[in-house]
């Protein structure tokens, strides 16, 4: 996954998951003041951006993230240090549903 | 004491996507109950169910009221706009400590259930997100519907089994009576996730699977064989005459009593006197003639012991004689903790409208109730002083007495 791969897939998150407009979602966007998101959704995101590139992310770093372009550094970091936190665990096992 | 009048309505119903067409339904006693291959699938004794067509909370909720909303806060978000909107009140109205949400609702078994499938599932809570918390929370409704309105005044949830709409009408309405709050947000809210209704089906308290849903529930009918479980939310605004009249608002119906009274006998078999206790005590508080009650929306489900109980306690509390009875759980099925709330509304709908629902599938009196006058066919008739009972499990009972203005 090359680095514009990893921001196409952040800002459809942000658009489909968060509903928002695709032409807000832009890196100086900020979280709080331009997107209205707050702490839960920041709750949210974390499991929206493990589930998507397969990493652990610590949730107090998002917490922490002022604008679009602060989850895109971020995540970008992560893979250019090519030291991936470990990943989310597979399925354990199938729940009686 | 402050009058008090019920100024707007908004339902998520199986018996139709809008008050004119729950009313539709009403009149022309359309069920909206089907048989669910879900259901059939997991081994439900009795597959029948309530189904909402085309809900969609994004029709009244934005992506962040939804977002901490699990099925039953999604139906009593959707049923509050709707009601604020048929009250004509804006979003906001309601914003402010003079105005409180209180809200039946007595389960959140699908989101639970759902939350604890994921954990187990993937080994991890990490993946459940914001919502899991609030959304498996009994309370749900009330704190989601509360962050809503922007009300800071009362803010909790009413559990009181199949009773805990109508109790959440009773105590709005005597915070309002006293004083206490201008307007209340009340009503109740009813998950039709499996989860939700997989014991009481093991109770086998549901109707005969081998029924047409159609035909299934048939309340007071001595051919009665259960009730046919139901969901989604009725939302109603109480608030005091003086404030309605302030706004210039229409009254859609006085609450003139509210009466509750227990069992305190056993869990889930009424005892039949709490419930006449509960409905003397209404119509006295009223303080109007037991001949003047000119219809009873009954609680009955259609369950060989809750409908004989029932009946027995409205002849006894109106001295052997009966005003004009029906059962609307006939079409809506048995909506649970949203029923008490719902069916004020449905009788409302009914009274403005000039008719009485049919008693649908009443095929005749069970030994011992003949004198009880079950609306077999739809009586168009413009009743205007009306009561609603409901009873829960544990054996609480509540009743309620409404006056439907003539202009209405």
């Amino acid at each position: 996954m090359d680095a514009s791969d990893v921001i196409r897939t952040i800002d459809r998150i942000l658009v489909e998951d968060f509903e928002l407009d695709a032409e807000q979602v832009v890196p100086e966007a900020s979280l709080r003041e331009d997107l209205d998101l707050d702490s839960l959704d920041a709750v949210d995101l974390v499991v929206a951006l493990e589930k998507a590139f397969g990493i652990r992310i610590d949730a107090k770093v998002v917490e922490k993230m002022q604008t679009v372009g602060d989850i895109h550094a971020y995540v970008r970091g992560v893979f250019e240090s090519g030291e991936f936190p470990a990943a989310a665990p597979e399925p354990a096992r199938e729940a009686g549903k | 004491m402050q009058r008090v009048v019920i100024t707007g309505m908004g339902l998520v119903s199986c018996l139709g996507r809008d008050l004119d067409e729950v009313t539709g339904s009403l009149r022309e006693a359309r069920p909206g109950l089907v048989r669910s291959e879900e259901r059939e699938r997991l081994g439900f004794i009795s597959p029948l169910t309530g189904a909402l067509r085309d809900f969609d909370p994004a029709r009244w909720l934005s992506r962040k009221e939804r977002r901490s909303m699990g099925e039953p806060a999604l139906y009593a978000g959707a049923a509050a706009v709707q009601a604020l909107e048929h009250a004509g009140l804006a979003r906001d109205a309601l914003r402010g400590p003079d105005y409180g949400v209180i809200f039946g609702n007595d389960s959140a078994c699908g989101a639970g259930y759902e939350n604890a499938a994921r954990t187990l599932r993937d080994g991890t809570t990490r993946n459940l997100g914001s919502k899991a918390v609030v959304e498996c929370m009994n309370s749900s409704p009330s704190m989601n519907l509360s962050v809503l309105l922007g009300s800071q005044g009362a803010c909790w949830t009413m559990s009181a089994g199949c009773a805990s709409g109508a109790h959440s009408i009773g105590q709005a309405w005597a915070l309002v009576a006293t004083g206490q709050q201008q307007a209340v947000l009340c009503g109740g809210a009813q998950e039709l996730h499996w989860a939700g209704m997989a014991g009481f089906d093991a109770l086998g308290a549901f109707a005969d699977p081998s029924l047409d849903p159609a035909e299934a529930v048939r309340p007071f009918s001595r051919d009665r064989t259960g009730l046919v479980p139901s969901g989604g939310a009725a939302a109603l605004i109480v608030e005091s005459l003086d404030h309605a009249r302030r706004r210039g608002a229409r009254v859609l119906a006085e609450v003139l009593a509210y009466a509750f009274s227990s069992d305190g006998s056993h869990v889930t078999a009424p005892s039949g006197e709490g419930a006449a206790r509960c409905i003397r005590e209404a119509v006295r508080r009223a303080g109007v003639g037991l001949d003047e009650i000119e219809y009873v929306n009954a609680h009955a489900a259609g369950t060989r012991i809750g409908d004989a109980a029932e009946g027995r306690a409205i002849l006894e509390a109106f001295g052997g004689r009966s005003p004009p009875v029906s059962s609307t759980k006939a079409l809506s099925g048995h909506e649970c903790w949203m029923a008490g709330a719902s069916e004020v509304a449905y009788t409302i709908l009914m009274c403005r409208a000039g008719f009485l629902a049919a008693n649908r599938n009443f095929t005749g009196p069970e030994e011992g109730l003949e004198a009880l006058d079950v609306i077999a066919t739809r009586r168009d008739t413009r009743a205007r002083l009306v009561l609603s009972d409901s009873f829960g499990f544990g054996g609480t009972n509540s009743a309620l007495v409404l006056r439907v203005p003539e202009d209405a």
